[in-house]
């Protein structure tokens, strides 16, 4: 019997590790791919999830569900002209600084507008209920974030590793200036990667405020967990994230089965004994400027 | 050269205007100083995980000044509020010593964490200033933390405890019943707990689950997958802040049947749970909806201000500052150093209840009634506001208001 619930934890850790993969996806992106550190990460989830809020009373949650994470990475588009940009090729410590402070100007803006206060918000009403498969329960919810996160990687995954736009962001990680000598300018695509990792960000917002507090703090309260799976998965490893992801979800489950205090230590254990082993992560690929 | 010397100079024109401008966000609210005026601080987290009732506690203190100061003040004199976010005991702890010597507030009003509250009490007592309380629950500050010059307005665990668990009670959910918690890994979670356990156990009751939640967890189902698999009668949250947001969220999700009750409550995480997630029986020191003339018309003042009904936060720092006025009317003068000893006499005050209340000598704890609410069915809810039904007042109107209080145990022990 004990070995069923073992099961159901396990299970259910997957489902959670797509929770922590729509988080981290886009920070891994962005930190692989642009080098930045971007500390404002959690700030664009919750944006998206202010932004499901007052849209889904506007045009209804599959209307917010399109509309706020493209608005996300517009915003991410705003941000990546006018701030990423200048520290590309500068000291790592000043884009943490950078983004340290966007952080907090979108937390407060956030506050100013909405209050500190949460905002209401359920999961509509057509998707809730839950799918029981033999005595294991699945809110049918997290069976849809299931869906959306796998989708969203699958989607990614071609973007970066099958089209031509892919090719050249990978050749910038690796070495820019030789990018550059052919003749090709980086810019562009290091914008619309920017748009992409932000607009992922926002993504995780719509998907999460349903079951989570939507306050302007949310960010802030998610951040830790997206940096761990993004340094246990290995930095520039787009399978390391997604492993990772789900490793931390099983992980973090079967150790709330069995000494909860311990649930989110979990994974900042995982995290030292990782990087012991593996100093790169579990697939950790070495990439030249960050060594 | 005369290029980058102007690029020089632009930037540290720039830098000078940013430090500036970081300069004015460590300032206090009102710095004007004024001699006809009767200064108040308020001291309160408004940022971190409690910032959400901290907002709420400004609403209700500013609500209060701008209603005396429209009556014409006390004593001829306007009331004027220093407000500053209280952060963490370490902060707390230095701006309170900054109000009292350099504002040179009469006394303080406010916090919502034990940990701050403890702090600035040592302050309050050290200086010989008033403070009171409006939102931190431990036992131990009415207990061995107590200090002549601490007050609480605010109820302690124990009071919350037995002001829900008489409604349990009637409500026959406790004799015999299997009992599984949730309670936040930190202190004020390990007092409600420990309260918790001995009225549940005393009254017939068993824990088969008793789970600590580390505070900064989000995703609660690995819990609620547990829960299920214990199939326990009552399911009780001893959590804190946004976590009992999250948790009623996730337990909707997971449609879990178990009725829900929980010991510490505030309306705001109800609030904003959203329609159809809050279920259960809670406790509340004071609501909204509370029926007496005076409580009617805070709420609708309050409304009419801010455009949404006042949360329990709010009544605590909106009737300290009312009591703080009416004290110095009463004794005739604005006097900080005569002012605790004059609430230690049993001076009693209209704290929008069908009782009056009062400070007791023995802890400084405000002796009142509490209330229970059993949330509402989501279909008969009229707006966002309208999440729950009153279900009464503890102690009941025939019985001693000193019956909800804590136990005179011995433990706080006030110096002369």
């Amino acid at each position: 019997m004990a070995f069923v619930f073992l099961l159901e934890q396990v299970l259910n850790g997957l489902l959670v590790g797509a929770y922590y993969l729509l988080i981290a996806l886009g920070l891994s992106l962005i930190f692989s791919l642009g080098g930045i550190v971007n500390l404002s990460h959690g700030a664009f989830y919750a944006v998206g999830a202010y932004l499901a809020v007052t849209l889904t009373s506007r045009i209804g949650f599959a209307g917010a569900f399109v509309a706020s994470p493209l608005l996300v990475a517009l915003l991410g588009i705003v941000i990546e002209r006018l701030l990423f940009r200048r520290f590309y090729r500068s000291d790592p410590i000043l884009s943490l600084l950078l983004t340290f402070g966007l952080a907090m100007i979108i937390e407060q803006s956030l506050r100013i507008i909405f209050g500190a206060a949460p905002l209401p918000f359920s999961i509509p009403t057509a998707l809730r209920g839950q799918v029981f498969l033999g005595s294991f329960i699945y809110p049918r919810y997290r069976l849809i974030i299931f869906g959306v996160a796998l989708a969203a990687v699958i989607a990614t995954w071609f973007l970066v590793y099958r089209t031509a736009f892919g090719r050249v962001v990978r050749a910038g990680v690796q070495n820019p200036d030789m990018v550059g000598a052919l003749g090709i300018s980086l810019q562009p695509y290091m914008t619309a990667i920017a748009a992409l990792g932000i607009g992922l960000a926002g993504l995780a917002g719509v998907l999460l405020a349903p079951i989570s507090g939507v306050h302007p703090a949310m960010g802030a309260e998610i951040l830790t967990a997206a940096f761990v799976v993004v340094v246990i998965g290995g930095l520039g490893s787009f399978w390391g994230v997604i492993a990772a992801a789900a490793l931390v979800g099983v992980v973090r489950g079967l150790t709330i089965y069995f000494f909860p205090p311990a649930g989110e230590a979990s994974m900042y254990l995982l995290m030292a004994l990782v990087l012991l082993l593996r100093p790169r992560g579990l697939l950790g690929e070495r990439i030249q400027k960050f060594e | 050269m005369a290029h980058s010397d102007d690029l020089t100079r632009r930037m540290l024109l720039k830098g000078a205007a940013g430090a500036t401008a970081l300069a004015g966000l460590g300032m206090p609210a009102i710095v004007k100083a004024q001699s006809d005026v009767i200064r108040i601080g308020h001291l309160t987290p408004i940022t971190g995980f409690l910032g959400p009732l901290g907002e709420f506690a400004q609403m209700g203190v500013k609500l209060a000044a701008e209603e005396i100061n429209a009556a014409g003040g006390v004593l001829g004199r306007k009331i004027e509020l220093v407000i500053e976010d209280s952060v963490n005991p370490q902060t707390a702890s230095a701006k309170a010593e900054r109000l009292i010597e350099r504002d040179k507030v009469a006394m303080i009003i406010g916090e919502i964490s034990s940990a701050s509250a403890l702090a600035i009490g040592q302050v309050a007592n050290r200086t010989k200033t008033v403070f009171i309380n409006t939102g931190a629950n431990s036992d131990a500050l009415r207990g061995a933390s107590c200090n002549p010059f601490m007050f609480h307005i605010e109820a302690a665990n124990s009071m919350m405890v037995t002001a829900v668990g008489t409604y349990l009670k009637t409500e026959n959910m406790i004799k015999g019943k299997k009992w599984y918690s949730l309670t936040a890994d930190y202190a004020f979670g390990h007092d409600l707990f420990r309260v918790a356990k001995k009225f549940v156990t005393e009254n017939g009751g068993e824990f088969i689950g008793e789970e600590l939640v580390p505070t900064d967890a989000t995703d609660f189902s690995p819990y609620l997958l547990k829960i299920r698999q214990a199939q326990p009668d009552i399911v009780a949250s001893n959590l804190a802040g946004n976590q009992i947001t999250n948790f009623i969220k996730q337990y909707a999700e997971y449609g879990l049947q178990f009725p829900i009750t929980g010991f510490g409550f505030d309306t705001a995480v109800a609030w904003g749970a959203g329609k159809g997630n809050f279920s259960g029986i809670w406790p509340l020191i004071w609501h909204h909806m509370v029926d007496t003339p005076s409580s009617k018309k805070f709420v609708e003042a309050f409304t009419k201000k801010y455009g949404k009904p006042p949360e329990n936060q709010c009544w605590g720092d909106y009737n300290s500052l009312k009591i703080v006025a009416q004290s110095f009317t009463e004794m005739k003068a604005a006097d900080p150093q005569k002012l605790a000893e004059h609430l230690r006499k049993g001076a009693k005050f209209d704290v929008l209840k069908s009782r009056e209340g009062y400070f007791r000598a023995y802890d400084n704890q405000m002796v009142q009634e509490m209330y229970a609410v059993r949330a509402k069915d989501p279909d008969k809810m009229k707006d966002q506001w309208d999440i729950y039904d009153p279900l009464g007042s503890v102690p009941g109107p025939n019985e001693d208001l000193e019956a909800l209080a804590p136990p005179k145990d011995g433990t706080c022990k006030m110096q002369a």
